[in-house]
């Protein structure tokens, strides 16, 4: 068989071909003849194998033709074709010599239905989690407020980490504890699966931020995962997602208690801002002074009123409170000028009294009030 | 290691404490103490603030320790 093929030339001496040799020209005739090349069709009778090898035929109205998706190529899709679907192979032509059969070895595949392979895979793990009901938006938690410990999964040397650092670093003293994973390709979605799992024993875990920085759709797959996805639903403490894509929601921002559109913005979510607290204080410090103020001097007037009345007892008594008065004064002194509502500030605060301060403890809809300095008004937050 | 109070905790009882103290029917001793306590957590909240940072670290293993 050393001999250079020559196609016309009978490759015995009586004159006859074997079926090896005639299988084995027309392989050579095929692959030299037809390079790799496009080809429409229609899938029929897909299998895939043990080996992770896809087989399955292309058709039209007129022919078929047998094709094999090696594992190595199909790893790459997100979703195996459904039977009928229309596609795009990108394939290589060939003679299966042992069979006499041509075949096409199919190295990419599109379809050309609404999305493809991608939206077909991301519809069916989004069915999944939402037959689980883990797309209830009531199953969403609030975030804390004041959160101590937050949790950071993302890959360690990307920027989306450092940006997280730094935004925290800037609004808040809390401790972050990095729990780096690759973010895509082979290994990521056990990494970040493994990653939420250790998440879960952190102890006083308050947050928890899971997220990228922006990439391609392949890149970003990952977090389309259902693995990864139910991990999300599985916290033991809220979520924030934050996967760099403003266009595409992912699965893990879908299940997550809160989506930001940048790493940053999760860091932000997370944390409340040191200055707003700190003017909270100092009006929480404005209050209660004006409370007891207001509480003492009621209580001197009436002392006053029955003095003449009251002998020697009622008269010591007086005297303890304004030693008490004059003590807590001092203490006063200590907390102005802290008149921050005279200065134009408004504390909004919700049905409950709790002080609201970040956008996401504003839901449309919500009733609130607004405390501004000379007394409350009912306020409603606009519908989105 | 005795656990502190959360930060959140420490806030929400020093709102409650001027919302009683607005409220204006508490007797005078009470009004005191609260006033008293208000200013303490009020203290204490703003050391807590008053010159931390941000804390960074990285967790390879299984945190099992924690």
């Amino acid at each position: 068989m050393g001999a250079t093929l020559d196609l016309f030339a009978a490759a015995s001496a009586e004159g006859a071909w074997t079926v090896a040799e005639v299988t084995r020209r027309a392989r050579v005739v095929v692959e030299a003849g037809l390079p790799p090349l496009w080809v429409r069709g229609e899938i029929s009778g897909f299998k895939r194998w043990q080996s992770g090898h896809w087989y399955f035929a292309l058709r039209d109205r007129a022919a078929q033709v047998r094709c094999v998706m090696f594992a190595r190529d199909n790893r790459r899709l997100p979703a195996p074709p459904t039977e009928g679907m229309q596609v795009f192979a990108f394939a290589r032509p060939t003679v299966w010599e042992d069979k006499g059969e041509l075949r096409l070895t199919v190295l990419e595949l599109l379809s050309t239905e609404g999305g493809g392979l991608w939206h077909l895979a991301f519809e069916k793990a989004k069915a999944a989690l939402a037959k689980d009901g883990l797309l209830d938006p009531a199953r969403k938690r609030p975030l804390p407020a004041y959160a101590e410990r937050i949790a950071v999964i993302t890959s360690p040397d990307a920027a989306a980490l450092k940006d997280i650092i730094a935004v925290v670093r800037r609004r808040w003293p809390a401790e972050l504890i990095i729990l780096p994973t690759r973010v895509q390709g082979d290994g990521a979605e056990g990494e970040i699966c493994a990653a939420f799992a250790r998440a879960a024993r952190l102890a006083r875990l308050d947050v928890l931020i899971v997220g990228r920085g922006g990439g391609s759709k392949e890149d970003l797959w990952t977090f389309n995962s259902e693995r990864v996805a139910r991990a999300v639903a599985a916290a033991p403490v809220p979520v924030i997602s934050a996967v760099g894509h403003e266009s595409d929601v992912t699965l893990c921002d879908l299940v997550a208690d809160y989506r930001a559109a940048t790493p940053s913005a999760a860091a932000a979510a997370a944390t409340p801002d040191r200055e707003e607290v700190a003017a909270h204080l100092a009006q929480l410090g404005t209050s209660l002074a004006r409370g007891v103020a207001a509480r003492l001097e009621l209580a001197s007037q009436r002392l006053d009123r029955s003095f003449d009345r009251l002998a020697g007892a009622a008269a010591l008594r007086l005297e303890r409170h304004r030693h008490r008065l004059a003590a807590l004064g001092g203490q006063l002194d200590a907390l102005s000028p802290l008149k921050i509502l005279e200065r134009g500030y408004a504390l909004a605060r919700d049905p409950s009294g709790r002080v609201l301060k970040r956008v996401a403890q504003f839901a449309p809809g919500d009733a609130f009030r607004l405390r501004v300095s000379d007394g409350e008004v009912p306020a409603r937050v606009a519908d989105a | 290691m005795p656990e502190r109070p959360t930060f959140a905790a420490e806030l929400a009882r020093l709102e409650e404490i001027v919302r009683r103290l607005e409220s204006q029917d508490l007797d005078l001793d009470e009004s005191l103490k609260l006033f008293e306590e208000g200013i303490e957590r009020l203290r204490a909240v703003r050391d807590r603030l008053a010159g931390a940072e941000a804390k960074v670290r990285q967790i390879l293993g299984d945190p099992a320790d924690r």
